[in-house]
């Protein structure tokens, strides 16, 4: 009984202490922000290698699964006789859930893992001590730019994935199953709010986009530099990123769309 | 940079260090002395903090007590600042090289210029291909650094480590794990340079051959304390069991060959249940 409470009193403990050492980590990476507006190139490389290698994945993903919104949200909706509204649920859906949401995942499982384990290599092999040695900071010189890459990256992707998912539920609705193309279209445009529905799901996914990028750097940056440590943080990563999202996604939507 | 008295010729020093590593003392109580424009070698068994002192000494590390004196400076009292600008005349070469595995060769090299001064893109380029020169890597400056053999990662890690030209550099275990041609081609490198650029060297290792014969001294570091400490002709002819067990190499000495254990016979006899 006396263990089980030391080991919750240690776990608890040991997690405060990470959370602590995060918070700090990242006020470190935010005053690298200046040095990175005087050297816009470094930040250019990481939004390529971040956002610009993500964008395949995005747009693939963001096709099939409007696709299946526009089949499943047609079979719902024909049973009431209200096809119409198809597209006013296939955009809803993306803009306000999918969009943010399954980018999240899919950009901390591609470019959130890949930065964890870059710099949890680049930690092992002594790459980010050499740096201190040589009098440069390595949380200014590799860690700032890839998480302001990753802030940057994540807002626009989502939007690639809602606009692409938009366009399959169209070929979907519209191209093979019949719904009419002027009122998919007139719905979508009179019921889908600029600030309630696109300005919401922006917010969302910058905020899904500091959380995923924080989270991967810092892992790696945290990681036991060890090949077994920099593998556990490339998995802490992605499963910390996937709970921290999902529930935020419960906040934010409680607080953006809870009362209506 | 030689001043007239004493103090002055005294780069580095070490009072009263205790380190540990959780529970575990590093060191406890090392005093040391590095000379300027001197070779000294820090040699001890692998395990016993070699890198970790040069950690310390370079300040990414901070003592428990005691002092270490770098320029007249003490490492662990500067602001970041200052430290940044201390480590700007200190080179390391890391035992794995460290070299920025996303950049060739010559980037590698240009990257403390790039990072610390404003020169002209010609002016890097003829200052980066001065220390390639030197290290005999010129015509290796655009391969990656995966393409490396090991001699040739620690020589480009070598001409980054000079390119600010310091006043100091710190070597761990450079000679580790070389075929003997590229050990000569360090152990030359080494020598020369000191020589050549007027340095101040450190050299951690546990090669006793190579690190003797480029040494101007040798402190020998075993369970947190210096042991042994002299020339090499001094150290060689030592009297102190310990050194002579590791300068010889012998399998068994004050250092046992059989980590702690059991009775040898009781413990055969009797199996665990
Ligand atoms: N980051 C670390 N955390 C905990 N212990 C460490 C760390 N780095 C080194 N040690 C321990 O400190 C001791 C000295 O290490 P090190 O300075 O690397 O020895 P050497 O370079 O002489 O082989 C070793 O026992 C090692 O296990
Ligand atoms: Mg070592």
């Amino acid at each position: 009984m006396l263990a089980l409470f030391q080991k919750l009193g240690y776990t608890t403990l040991s997690t405060l202490q990470k959370l602590g050492r995060a918070n700090l980590f990242i006020l470190h990476v935010v005053t690298g922000l200046p040095e990175i507006l005087t050297r816009v190139r470094l930040l250019l490389v990481q939004v390529y290698s971040v956002g610009v290698l993500t964008v395949l994945l995005v747009s693939i993903s963001g096709l099939f699964v409007g696709m299946v919104l526009g089949l499943q949200g047609y079979n719902v909706l024909s049973d009431f006789g209200a096809e119409q509204t198809l597209g006013v649920m296939v955009a809803a859906s993306l803009v306000r859930e999918l969009g943010p949401v399954v980018t999240a995942l899919l950009f901390s499982g591609r470019a959130g893992s890949a930065l964890t384990a870059e710099i949890g290599l680049m930690k092992a092999t002594e790459q980010l001590s050499g740096m201190e040695m040589m009098a440069v900071d390595p949380v200014k010189r590799i860690i700032a730019p890839r998480f302001f890459a990753g802030c940057l990256s994540m807002p626009l992707l989502a939007s690639l994935f809602s606009m692409i998912g938009v366009m399959g539920g169209y070929f979907v609705g519209v191209g093979l199953l019949g719904v009419d193309e002027g009122a998919f279209w007139a719905q979508m445009k009179s019921r889908i709010d600029f600030y309630d529905d696109v300005v919401n799901g922006l917010i969302k996914s910058a905020v899904f986009g500091v959380i995923v990028t924080w989270i991967a750097v810092f892992e790696g940056y945290d990681a036991v530099p060890t090949s077994e440590g920099v593998s556990r943080a490339t998995t802490r990563s992605v499963v910390y990123s996937a709970f921290a999202v999902l529930g935020w996604d419960f906040v934010l939507t409680a607080l953006m769309f809870g009362g209506d | 940079m030689t001043g007239g008295n004493a103090d002055d010729e005294v780069l580095v020093s070490i009072r009263n260090l205790v380190f540990s590593r959780g529970s575990r003392k590093i060191f406890d109580g090392v005093d040391l002395d590095i000379p300027r424009g001197k070779i000294t070698a820090i040699m001890g068994p692998s395990g016993t903090g070699k890198t970790t002192l040069l950690k310390l000494i370079g300040g990414q590390l901070r003592p428990d007590s005691g002092t270490i004196t770098v320029d007249g400076r003490i490492v662990h009292e500067l602001s970041l600042g200052r430290l940044y600008e201390l480590r700007k005349k200190i080179g390391m070469l890391f035992q794995t090289g460290a070299l920025l595995t996303d950049l060739n060769v010559f980037e590698n090299v240009a990257f403390p210029l790039r990072e610390h001064t404003k020169l002209p893109e010609s002016m890097i380029r003829t200052l980066v291909l001065m220390k390639l020169q030197a290290v005999g890597l010129r015509g290796a400056r655009d391969l990656m650094p995966a393409q490396l053999s090991g001699g040739m990662a620690r020589r480009v890690a070598l001409a980054r480590a000079i390119t600010l030209d310091p006043m100091m550099i710190l070597y761990d275990e450079p000679f580790t794990g070389q075929d003997p041609i590229s050990m000569g081609v360090l152990v030359k490198l080494i020598r020369d340079l000191n020589r050549e650029l007027g340095l101040t060297s450190i050299v951690v290792s546990h090669d006793v051959e190579e690190t003797a014969s480029i040494a101007d001294y040798i402190y020998l570091i075993s369970e947190g304390k210096v042991v042994g400490q002299g020339t090499p002709d001094a150290i060689r002819h030592s009297e102190s069991p310990w050194v002579l067990q590791f300068m010889e190499g012998l399998a068994d000495g004050p250092v046992p060959f059989h980590y702690p254990a059991p009775d040898y016979a009781a413990d055969l006899l009797n199996p665990p249940a």
